[in-house]
């Protein structure tokens, strides 16, 4: 053992206690009935229609919106580079900046423009162009997912296409590679590391939230986060609300392995 | 011309996009000038919200809350988190994985789960309050200091601290000169992801909050069914604005000083 | 490197102790629960002004959320306001302290009716005191209805698809469904309950949103041209504007009282009393009555009222109207938990 490593211990006392110990707790109730005895019924009724149909529009969610997320964020990482704005913080700034204003704001403010009489339907209207009706709809929840995620997605991208040389863009371009191929063969592959991270900010908790499907939502569509809540918030079967939680965990960690860049600490920098 | 036709397109793009970023909070801006309270009335242009903002006695506490939470949660979560990623990094292999692997737990977990575990768990010893939200602050905190101080770690120049042992520094002295030094960058980055995430953050907040104590995330949320005071709207404009001037401010220190640094690599 | 170590934990240490007692308890306060939107909140300022008691409020937007977070134990709830069903249920749960209420000046001025109607699930009139009663209607815009509403039915025929509001409360929700169908909003019968489920479940596709304490304002944008609400969000609608009306559907509905209690948890009963008390005072009661527009039990804010509210059906509903109204009672357990279950799969459609 070596001596510098004890430094850790504060930290490890802290995961214990507040990330360790309260995991172990919500696994006890998920796996305890609500008269106490040994149960495997809450995590069995994941595979209830109910959930599982919550669980279906969950995931698909949050595929969706992380799909949107790169197909926005890559032309958009690619645009600040071909116009120079990068290095500088510029283009981090201006979308680090939104996150600002509380997220439940910002919101509601989305509600306001996609209410039925809100600020969409009334430029619609002023364009004589139909109405889109899309006012807690799942449509919406995935605006406001998109919206809510989306400059985890950029930043990340912008982090791993912005340290790629201009040399190696300019080498490939010498040796004949148009953009199409340069894009597919230098800026994608390199930049897998960010998009991996980025995907992890974005499908996570695109997965699990519920205040966007409450806001955005108007109470008809429910995301597994929703229902998790209201077993803990309305009908208070807490027991059944972890077994939820739990198997929602088991499921975002196998997901997310397949994703996780596998974290390698270099031999040479031990030392530290 | 293809280029300039091409830089034209990439600036059209930005300007959607920032358009789709921009377009809510441009929304709430106007709001905040509204002289109405409802939401969809137009009823004149009025800076009384911005008044009365000063003199609610529940926003102030929130806000008070908001910061103090953010702020101290960050700094403990630094102080762990900086002196955790150095020992974690001097960790044989395998123990180094077990701990990251933990450390990954409250980023991958859904926040949903960690505000539910921590609540049941705090309601066994603790009476949950402004403590409770701390803490559980703290938590979910440490990992995005330790994620951006490791990278920093791995790639620090040993050689210079071996250096100053050899010239007779003794260990702290080497620490606070030749190491911390070159953590800072990555310190100050975790630092300010961590207050942004705790400012931001309503989840967590929601199940372990105890009676009487809102942060503006929960405020919000409890108003949201009732209809929003106008005053946040006007606190949120002024929260913008503020972190506007901000990062203009250390934009442009930013932007100077690679130039100077940059013949250190 | 040790004593880097013992520096840092000392820091830590100092540092969690420091946040620890930067927010002491105060010692004379005492925790409120009430549902959002029910009381003006600038009396919870005059209350502590007057008597230095420091007021923690919390609010929960259905009986059921309320039940919930106070039963979780998470927090020390003092006193709390909720419905006739919820407070029998809390009483027979042993969850409600007895008060005396023969020393508290102003609840003298409660009307006696009031005292009868909650003798149905506190019988001896010890555990709650009334705050404010009312049924559950329909608020409708009349620029964007034709017809007369008099009935449940547009809200279960389709003819306002996408245009009207139900409540996101499970026992609301039932009941509008229950006195649709011809039965009671009490009942335990599977059958009839399945059909409600079935009629909801029809409607679903209709409904634009599920919505609590937001549907009165989504009505008054606009948003929607009706929502079941209960009565004083339509008479708060009404006084807005004077396109809004309420109506009391013939088939029947709910009337609910909704009252006050002091929990167990609470040490200082005094401090409960005062404020249950204060609650009463004239101006107060006058007050709350001004910011939440539902029908008051104590006799000086019925005194002050005016004509209009006097004629209307959402502050003073006649006999005949109320005579079809029908109080939740608490239901069997094996009752609630089917209705809950059934709540889920409508939500979850």
């Amino acid at each position: 053992m070596n001596k510098r490593s004890l430094l850790a211990g504060p930290y490890i006392l802290w995961i214990t206690g507040f990330t360790v110990i309260p995991l172990c707790i919500i696994i006890k109730y998920a796996f305890t009935s609500r008269d106490g005895g040994f149960t495997a019924e809450n995590i069995l009724a994941m595979f209830t229609p109910v959930h599982l149909k919550a669980m279906t529009f969950s995931t698909l969610a949050a595929v969706i919106c992380t799909l949107i997320c790169i197909l926005l964020s890559y032309p958009l990482v690619m645009a600040i580079r071909r116009l120079g704005l990068r290095g500088g913080s510029f283009s981090v700034f201006i979308l680090i900046l939104p996150m600002w204003v509380n997220f439940i704001l910002r919101l509601l403010a989305w509600q306001m423009i996609l209410s039925n009489n809100g600020i969409l339907s009334m430029i619609l209207e002023r364009l004589r162009l139909p109405a889109w009706d899309i006012s807690n709809s799942k449509t919406a929840i995935i605006i406001g997912l998109v919206y809510d995620y989306l400059p985890y997605m950029v930043l990340s991208l912008h982090n791993s296409i912005d340290e790629i040389e201009d040399d190696l863009i300019e080498a490939a371009r010498d040796l004949g590679a148009n953009g199409l191929r340069i894009f597919f063969r230098i800026i994608l592959p390199l930049s897998v590391p960010g998009l991996l991270s980025g995907i992890v900010m974005v499908f996570v908790p695109s997965m699990t939230s519920f205040v966007t499907a409450n806001v955005l939502g108007g109470g008809k569509q429910q995301l597994i986060g929703n229902v998790i809540e209201e077993e803990f918030m309305v009908t208070m079967n807490w027991n059944l609300g972890s077994g939820l939680s739990v198997i929602l965990m088991v499921f975002v960690l196998i997901s997310m392995t397949f994703t996780a860049r596998n974290d390698d600490p270099g031999s040479e920098s031990k030392v530290w | 011309m293809v280029d300039r036709f091409k830089n034209f397109i990439c600036r059209s793009y930005i300007a959607v996009i920032m358009f789709f970023l921009y377009a809510p909070i441009l929304v709430l801006i106007v709001s905040s000038f509204n002289a109405s309270r409802s939401r969809v009335i137009w009823g004149g242009f009025t800076l009384r919200w911005y008044v009365d903002v000063f003199s609610s006695r529940s926003i102030m506490e929130a806000l008070y809350t908001t910061l103090a939470i953010a702020f101290l949660s960050s700094l403990i979560a630094t102080l762990i988190g900086v002196t955790g990623a150095i020992g974690i990094s001097a960790m044989r292999l395998r123990n180094y994985k077990i701990v990251m692997a933990f450390t990954n737990i409250p980023m991958l977990n859904a926040d949903i789960v960690t505000g539910i575990s921590l609540m049941l768990w705090f309601v066994k010893f603790m009476p949950l309050g402004f403590s409770s939200i701390l803490l559980s602050h703290v938590t979910f905190n440490i990992p995005y200091i330790i994620l951006s101080v490791m990278p920093k770690l791995q790639t620090l120049n040993v050689s210079i601290y071996e250096a100053a042992m050899d010239l007779g520094a003794n260990r702290v002295y080497a620490f606070f000169r030749i190491v911390l030094p070159e953590l800072t960058e990555g310190i100050i980055a975790g630092f300010i992801m961590a207050f942004t995430i705790s400012m931001d953050d309503f989840v967590v907040t929601y199940f372990t909050k105890g009676a009487g104590v809102n942060t503006l995330s929960t405020m919000i949320y409890g108003e949201l069914r009732k209809g929003i005071r106008p005053e946040l709207y006007a606190l949120s404009t002024l929260i913008f604005a503020a972190a506007l001037i901000v990062l203009i401010i250390v934009n442009i220190f930013t932007e100077r000083k690679p130039e100077k640094s940059s013949g250190r690599l | 490197m040790n004593k880097t170590i013992t520096g840092a934990m000392i820091l830590i240490c100092l540092l969690a102790a420091l946040t620890g007692c930067a927010k002491g308890e105060p010692e004379n306060s005492l925790t409120v629960f009430n549902y959002g939107l029910y009381i003006d909140e600038s009396v919870l300022s005059q209350f502590e002004d007057e008597t230095g008691i420091r007021i923690k409020y919390e609010e929960a937007p259905t009986p059921e959320e309320l039940y919930t977070k106070y039963k979780s134990g998470a927090i020390k709830y003092d006193v709390l306001c909720t419905s006739e069903y919820m407070l029998q249920r809390l009483i027979n749960e042993g969850e409600l302290k007895e008060i005396d209420f023969s020393d508290m000046q102003n609840v003298s001025d409660i009307g006696e009716e009031y005292w009868e109607f909650t003798r149905s699930f506190d019988p001896e009139n010890k555990y709650v005191m009334p705050y404010f009663w009312g049924t559950v209607g329909l608020l409708y815009d009349k620029t964007k209805v034709h017809g007369d509403i008099s009935s449940w039915d547009v809200i279960f025929n389709g003819e306002y698809a996408g245009d009207f509001i139900m409540p996101n409360s499970m026992r609301d929700a039932y009941a509008t469904a229950l006195k649709y169908l011809g039965y009671s909003l009490n009942t335990t019968d599977e059958g009839e309950l399945r059909e409600a489920q079935e009629l909801l479940l029809s409607q679903k596709k209709d409904v634009s949103a599920y919505l609590v304490d937001e549907a009165r304002d989504e009505v008054i944008a606009g948003n929607a041209a009706m929502a079941v609400v209960y009565s004083g969000e339509a008479y708060y609608a009404y006084e807005e504007n004077h396109d809004f009306a309420y109506c009391l559907p013939e088939e029947g509905t709910n009337l609910w009282i909704d009252c006050w209690g002091v929990t167990r948890h609470c040490e200082n009963v005094e401090n409960a009393k005062k404020f249950l008390d204060f609650l009463c005072r004239e101006d107060i009661a006058w007050a709350n009555y001004e910011e939440v527009k539902y029908a008051s039990p104590v006799k000086s804010v019925m005194a002050r009222m005016s004509e209009e509210g006097l004629a209307s059906d959402a502050i003073n509903p006649s006999p005949e109207k109320l005579a079809k109204c029908e109080v939740f009672i608490q239901l069997p357990e094996e009752t609630t938990d089917l209705l809950s279950s059934l709540w889920k799969e409508l939500k979850a459609q």
